[in-house]
């Protein structure tokens, strides 16, 4: 039986990878996205977010695009305030309680500027997990009886051992799979300190994978901890060095989230509107020449001052209840 | 203590509810304030998860999380694992306690945190599920804690985000949701839990100073009244002092750059 694309629950065949040098620039590697693409993005609300090639990303001017994630952040509310999202894929939007609802999901969501289709946080990801198990659909107990089930068509099915009724998530199987992490190799071995959020499943259920990270290490490197590795070699398309690639958002042990910076950022949705983020991506994207240039913005000493305090708090020591 | 607020007031009773020796599934705010206290009083086996995948967060006192994300969300945690495998350990079964919020709730204990107003052309679109839709189904005993405003207290949800008893009775089970359950609401003004065979919203008992009519009044729907209704205990001094250290309104002063 063959399943088109725009059905529920198609998993498309692996892309073959070869063996090969995969370090590319961050520019080059967004060519990898095509207009309508559907984005799955790394990462968990301001955690490891693949910021770096987001950027590059809103800078192709592309349009059309699904993102799917998580929780959705800052991020996503730039794709929509671009005109570059037109759908997003998640179980929640915002940057956290403190800073309120997201005026730029409310603009477009209830304008009917963009659809959200709204899933539950494990739903989502056994929609992943389905796909990255290359079966069409996974069976849960979760979201039963709720409105989501009833809103996203989801189907049930019958247990044909015990007879139960479960709920049959369909497979989410993303056109491009973008994430950021610790440490690469140029082949493309990923590796993560601390959480691995849904990038496990979203990069194994995609067409295409493109990683940036940290540092780009020695293969050695890898093998020496082989327990951290979260992707292999043959799971990724393109391996890009990005520094700071998920400022201001954060990096487990490494930096921790500039929350000035979204102070400012939610400062200027007050301020103009949803048309505040186009001002934000207008300064920060397309106002400097890289990603690089965004992160002087910053100050050497912003950095230094959130690396500190992830050191800190995952050195495990000091005082907890 | 007239200095007690209402956010304080619900974390304190809400802390009460949390045994020893059992997993609590947390969210940030106010359900980890009060995992957090009840770890520091009556429960010191208690293991906190977040959906982050983290489970037995220890929390930096002043330096809690904003986010289950985020590396302070994982401080002295012995295990982190990703997002879908902390939920499936809910589905297992191994999550004896579940804490939710609500922009609105109904007399069955249903959550909406998704629109205002009709959902095809909403008033207002609200954040989402998060993970609330699935902490109502896996868990085994739900707290809902919520300020207790006649908005939120709402005779039908706009929507169904989390299900709770849907339409009463055995609604809920027929639905295929048989592990768990929604067993008690903390508000700042009350503690209410279901009635058993019905399974409508009931006033168990009141904060101090609060009458049942007040509670009526900020109820959208007639409140099923419990046989006797007692008042809370008042927060002791031991717990004040416990939650603003943790919280951080006490010594140790919150992330700088608050709004």
């Amino acid at each position: 039986m063959t399943v088109s694309a725009a059905q529920p629950g198609s998993v498309p065949p692996v892309t073959h990878r070869l063996v090969a040098d995969k370090l590319v620039t961050a520019r080059e590697a967004v060519l990898l996205v095509r207009d309508g693409d559907h984005i799955a993005i790394g990462g968990t609300l301001y955690s490891r977010t693949p910021m770096a090639l987001l950027f590059e990303l809103l800078r192709t001017g592309r349009t059309g695009l699904t993102l799917s994630r998580p929780l959705a952040c800052h991020e996503t509310e730039l794709f929509l305030a671009c005109g570059a999202a037109e759908r997003i894929v998640t179980s929640w939007v915002g940057i956290g309680l403190r800073w309120g609802l997201s005026p730029v999901l409310r603009h477009y969501v209830e304008n009917g500027l963009a659809s959200y289709d709204e899933w539950s946080h494990l739903a989502l990801g056994l929609r992943y997990k389905a796909a990255a198990m290359g079966v069409p659909f996974l069976p849960t107990r979760t979201m039963l009886g709720s409105g989501l089930a009833d809103r996203t068509g989801t189907q049930r099915v019958s247990c044909p051992y015990t007879g139960e009724e479960l709920l049959a998530v369909p497979a989410l199987a993303p056109d491009v799979t973008i994430l950021h992490a610790h440490r690469a190799d140029v082949y493309g071995n990923v590796q993560v300190d601390g959480y691995r959020h849904m990038d496990v499943d979203m990069a194994r259920a995609a067409r295409r994978v493109i990683v940036s990270a940290e540092e780009i290490v020695a293969p050695e490197v890898i093998e020496a901890a082989p327990g951290s590795t979260m992707l292999p070699h043959f799971t990724v398309d393109a391996v890009v060095e990005a520094p700071f690639g998920s400022y201001p958002h954060e990096c487990y042990g490494r930096y921790e989230a500039d929350f000035r910076h979204f102070d400012d950022y939610v400062a200027l949705l007050r301020e103009h509107g949803p048309d505040g983020a186009r001002r934000y991506v207008d300064r920060n994207v397309l106002g400097q020449a890289d990603f690089a240039g965004f992160l002087e913005t910053a100050g050497a000493g912003r950095l230094d001052e959130l690396t500190r305090a992830a050191q800190e708090l995952t050195s495990r020591a000091g005082n907890t209840t | 203590m007239s200095d007690v607020t209402p956010e304080e007031r619900m974390a304190i009773t809400a802390s009460r509810l949390l045994d020893d020796h059992r997993v609590v599934f947390a969210g940030v705010g106010m359900p980890l304030l009060a995992s957090g206290l009840a770890r520091r009083r009556q429960a010191p086996h208690l293991t906190i998860v977040l959906e982050g995948g983290i489970i037995g967060t220890r929390l930096h006192p002043g330096q809690l999380p904003i986010s289950t994300n985020e590396m302070r969300a994982a401080y002295g945690a012995p295990m982190l694992t990703d997002i879908s495998d902390i939920f499936l350990y809910a589905q297992r079964g191994f999550f004896d306690y579940g804490f939710l919020g609500a922009a609105q709730v109904d007399r069955y204990g249903n959550i909406n945190t998704s629109f205002i107003g009709d959902p095809d052309s909403p008033k207002v679109r609200l954040p989402g599920s998060g993970g609330a839709a699935d902490i109502i189904c896996l868990c085994r005993e739900i707290f809902i804690v919520t300020s207790h405003e006649r908005r939120r207290f709402v005779d039908t949800v706009d929507f169904v985000t989390s299900p709770g008893y849907l339409t009463g009775g055995e609604s809920r089970r027929a639905a295929g949701l048989t592990s768990g359950q929604p067993a008690a609401v903390v508000t700042d003004l009350a503690l209410l839990d279901f009635e058993p065979q019905t399974k409508e919203m009931r006033l168990r008992q009141v904060q101090p100073g609060v009458s049942v009519a007040e509670v009526q009044a900020a109820t959208g729907f007639p409140l099923l009244l419990g046989e006797e209704i007692t008042e809370l205990a008042e927060p002791s001094a031991v717990e004040l002092e416990m939650l603003r250290e943790l919280s951080g309104e006490g010594p140790a002063g919150p992330r700088a750059g608050a709004a």
